[in-house]
């Protein structure tokens, strides 16, 4: 009786942990496919209204072509969380072939200047860390209310672990 | 095999996938759609063009944008953002792209149009190489999907150039 017991606990840990990695290797392969270090991102605030909605879910591409304006682009120079918005103007470098980036909300009336870190008046390629090709409209509330309510989270996480341990194989 | 759970997990699951084929479907429905838009700027005038303190050269302009972008909308079609940029390049840069004016166009009745605008963003190189320099026009359009694949294209049209002298 007793090593039945042990074996279907054990045999649940690792569905459990399977389903886990399965998780992990899916994100993993995402990023490498999509070439970006978030390959999805919720959009957070109202900036690129009426286009995206906050809660709005965005699939980014990345790739060596060059940033060209209008391209809805993501990008963090060292602040929490990342932006998107919409590239304005773009200066590149005959020589080095860098690029000098401006961006803006749509939905703002000034560029976004004042939002860069450390008193920059230019992006540059590397701060950009995706482009947005693919657009889920409402998908990302499910994360929003996750992140801004853990209550739920809880109860989810809490939830699942009871179905797992009540099934029966 | 037959609780609450497992049934409210299997519909959730099935509600999902459905969703999923649906947006898929949507957003390949945008492929089959073969557009074809015009469009053309006039530069009425150029209101001053100066050299700022700081030594970048600002100009003002004043142009006549008319356009015709019905064929973009699908039934897929959220909004179309259209945005005007000018092009040219200097000794220091081999590309400069600097957005001037843009309109989000909601339904198809407003995307064919007509406007008198200056620029709405302030158009200022890096350095002072203006002077009597050719430059493009570029009317961008990006659609953005209710769901979906967004895509973008452009018209280029050249031939515009900067005066001579500042005024």
């Amino acid at each position: 009786m007793k090593s039945t017991h042990i074996r279907q606990i054990l045999s649940q840990a690792i569905t459990l942990g399977m389903v886990v990695s399965s998780a992990l290797i899916i994100w993993k392969g995402l990023i490498c496919i999509t070439g970006s270090e978030s390959p999805v991102v919720v959009v957070l605030s109202g900036s690129m209204e009426p286009g995206f909605k906050r809660g709005d879910l965005l699939f980014l591409y990345m790739n060596k072509d060059p940033i060209r304006t209008g391209q809805i682009v993501v990008f963090n120079d060292g602040r929490d969380i990342p932006i998107v918005h919409r590239v304005i103007e773009v200066h590149e470098r005959r020589d080095s072939k860098e690029a000098d980036i401006l961006t803006k909300g749509d939905a703002n009336d000034d560029d976004d200047r004042m939002l860069y870190a450390s008193n920059r008046q230019w992006l540059q390629q590397k701060h950009i860390m995706g482009r947005a090709v693919w657009f889920l409209p409402y998908v990302g509330w499910f994360t929003i209310i996750m992140t801004e309510k853990p209550v739920i989270k809880y109860i989810l996480v809490g939830a699942l672990g009871l179905l797992v341990i009540t099934s029966k194989g | 095999m037959h609780s609450f759970g497992y049934r409210l997990n299997g519909l959730l699951t099935f509600s999902v996938t459905i969703l999923a084929i649906m947006c898929a479907i949507a957003s390949l429905s945008d492929n089959l759609n073969t557009p074809s838009p015009s469009a053309e700027i006039q530069v009425m005038n150029i209101n001053w063009f100066q050299k700022q303190p700081q030594g970048n050269d600002e100009v003002s302009l004043t142009m006549n944008i008319s356009a015709d972008l019905q064929t973009l909308f699908t039934w897929n079609t959220k909004q179309l953002f259209i945005f005007v940029a000018a092009e040219y390049e200097t000794p220091k840069n081999s590309l400069n792209q600097v957005s001037l004016w843009d309109a989000i166009i909601p339904a198809k009745e407003h995307a064919k149009f007509w406007i008198h605008t200056s620029n709405k963003y302030r158009f200022v190189d890096q350095g002072n190489n203006l002077r009597g320099k050719e430059f493009n026009l570029t009317l961008h359009w990006h659609v953005m999907p209710k769901t979906g694949k967004m895509f973008a294209d452009k018209i280029v049209l050249t031939g515009y150039s900067f005066p001579e002298e500042y005024r």
